[in-house]
């Protein structure tokens, strides 16, 4: 099939043709801005984690306690307003080990591969938990069940983000 | 396929310039308790499926369709995502219930612009990247070239633009649900700054936050559920082609509105839209766009919305109301909920339950939304209180 193809004419691009102009070019940058309301229920749980402190709310129907935290039980369909500490503390749900970047490039030799991870909290429902990463352990040593602890940055840096947790590690 | 539907729940929430306290879920929440409890309470449990409308670049998020379920109580349930004005969603969930897959459809959409930095570069984004985006214009000169070729063809004045923003905002008076309410005069608006003219400051909508849910039901259902069913008898939608400069019949016509009109006047069996329709929600994003809709939907003939309107026709005590709600220049624009808005001022007025602006007497009206520039897409609902 392949030996059959044949060229069917024209001329190929090149990069050196893009970058000289030679062909039609329009540049433009993508400028869009967004403020997200947060709103109630996130905006508690990012405050309290500027505190050191993770915050979750429970439904007085089905009595979950969820997190991340919201002002509605998704499943009953009614208002929350019950709001509960849980611990820094938690077993690992499910992780992996990305030996790439967000960008897609490939970690170099020697470097750390990331380490995102499933949290559930204790305190908080079985399966409720935090999306985060995993430190201070060698990957090949993760399991699954593994027992876990938030390690916060200091109190003076932490801003009122999920990266106030630096990361989670073995007790 | 001879099913009838009716919206049986009507809620919303937010219509307010900021709405910094909620997050859009929250919000949206609010809505959707108000539309099952004034659906007689139901829980969303028994709701069978649901329909969102929502364009990404608005939210910041790709693919918002997966943002959709919690706070409509729809986890695990059926859920589709229509990219396009709420009334295209309120079709697809009429056609689910129509086609005899499911009985009874929640439909939902909001506005959260607020949180959008520069609306006008989104905006600028829905352009041809290659022959129109370079050219570095604001957005708004789609309108400003619209309403040149729209005042030329149809002969109407700027004055009878400027007389549509004075009854809007004058109608927003009354409407709890309208932020942009002002006691204005025509020199206000003729004299204000102007945009991309002939198009001034005052002939654009504001912009609003807000969320709208609606729940859709078979005649069985519908009947069981609520005492006031307003019942969809017709619906139709159109797109021309996106190209500005050869658009069907010219830039100063809306030839997809009058597509659309045809459409749902044909399956709602109306013969003289003019007779059979009692009063009518429709696009008033820019003010010139009331005139022109009003044209191309058969309310009247073309080049004649000006003069009727300076007689008082379209007026609340006038013979074909046009957006007593106040529309968006008096409510404000919802983005991609302006289509729901408009069903719910209408379906509002057919029960009765419009407070300070009910109409007397109304047994069909209509509600049409335009997607905005630089669309050419166009949805019209013809809603009764009869069955
Ligand atoms: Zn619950």
């Amino acid at each position: 099939m392949s030996e059959k193809l044949k060229v069917s004419g024209g001329t190929a691009l090149s990069e050196e043709d893009i970058r000289s102009g030679k062909i039609f070019v329009t540049e433009d940058s993508l400028n869009c801005a967004y403020a997200w309301d947060t709103g109630v229920a996130i905006n508690r749980y990012l405050a309290e984690l500027k505190q050191g402190r993770i915050i979750a709310t429970e439904c007085r129907k089905c009595k979950r306690v969820m997190l991340p935290p919201r002002l509605f039980c998704e499943l009953c369909f009614i208002p929350c307003n019950t709001w509960r500490h849980v611990k820094d503390t938690g077993t690992i749900n499910t992780f992996s080990i990305c030996h790439v970047h967000w960008d897609a490039s490939r970690i170099k030799e020697g470097e750390d591969p990331h380490l995102p991870a499933v949290i559930e909290i204790d305190g908080a429902s079985e399966g409720m938990g935090i999306m985060h990463i995993l430190g201070e352990v060698e990957p090949e040593k993760i399991k699954i069940g593994m027992k876990v602890q938030a390690v916060w940055k200091p109190e003076t840096e932490r801003t009122g983000s999920i990266n106030d947790i630096k990361y989670f590690k073995p007790l | 396929m001879s099913k009838r539907v009716a919206i049986v729940g009507i809620g919303c929430s937010g219509f307010r310039t900021t709405s910094t306290d909620l997050s859009y879920r929250e919000m949206i929440f609010e809505a959707a308790t108000k539309c099952y409890e004034d659906a007689g309470g139901i829980h969303p449990q028994s709701i069978d499926s649901f329909v969102a409308s929502s364009e990404d670049f608005m939210e910041g998020i790709s693919i918002a369709d997966e943002y959709v379920p919690d706070q409509l109580g729809a986890v695990l349930k059926p859920v589709q995502s229509i990219a396009g004005d709420s009334l295209q969603g309120l079709a697809s969930a009429l056609m689910q219930i129509k086609t005899g897959q499911q009985s009874i459809v929640a439909t939902s959409a909001f506005s959260k612009v607020s949180n959008l930095s520069h609306y006008e570069k989104v905006a600028a984004y829905a352009t041809d990247p290659a022959y129109i985006r370079p050219l570095k214009e604001h957005p708004y000169f789609i309108a400003g070239l619209e309403m040149n070729r729209y005042l030329f063809d149809s002969c109407s004045t700027r004055e009878q633009c400027a007389r549509v923003v004075v009854k809007n905002r004058y109608n927003a008076f009354l409407n709890p649900r309208a932020v942009y309410g002002a006691k204005i005069t025509l020199e206000d608006v003729i004299c204000a700054e102007p945009v991309s003219a002939p198009l001034g400051q005052f002939d654009i909508s504001g912009h609003l936050d807000g969320a709208i849910v609606l729940l859709l039901a078979s005649e069985e259902k519908a009947l069981e559920m609520t005492d006031k069913p307003i019942w969809i008898k017709g619906i139709g939608w159109a797109t021309d082609t996106p190209n500005l400069d050869s658009r069907s019949e010219g830039l100063g016509s809306a030839h997809y509105a009058k597509l659309a009109a045809e459409k749902a006047y044909k399956m709602a069996g109306i013969k003289s839209p003019v007779k059979e329709i009692d009063f009518a929600e429709i696009d008033d994003t820019f003010s010139y766009k009331e005139l022109q809709h009003l044209e191309a939907l058969q309310m009247c003939g073309f080049g004649e919305a000006g003069k009727l309107l300076e007689m008082g026709c379209f007026e609340p005590g006038g013979d074909l109301p046009v957006n007593v709600s106040g529309g968006s220049l008096g409510i404000g624009y919802l983005h991609e909920a302006n289509g729901l808005q408009r069903v719910l001022e209408t379906a509002l007025q057919l029960r009765g339950e419009a407070g300070k602006i009910q109409l007397t007497g109304v047994e069909t009206g209509l509600a049409f939304a335009w997607r905005g520039i630089p669309t050419a897409t166009g949805t019209a609902v013809v809603l009764s209180n009869r069955l």
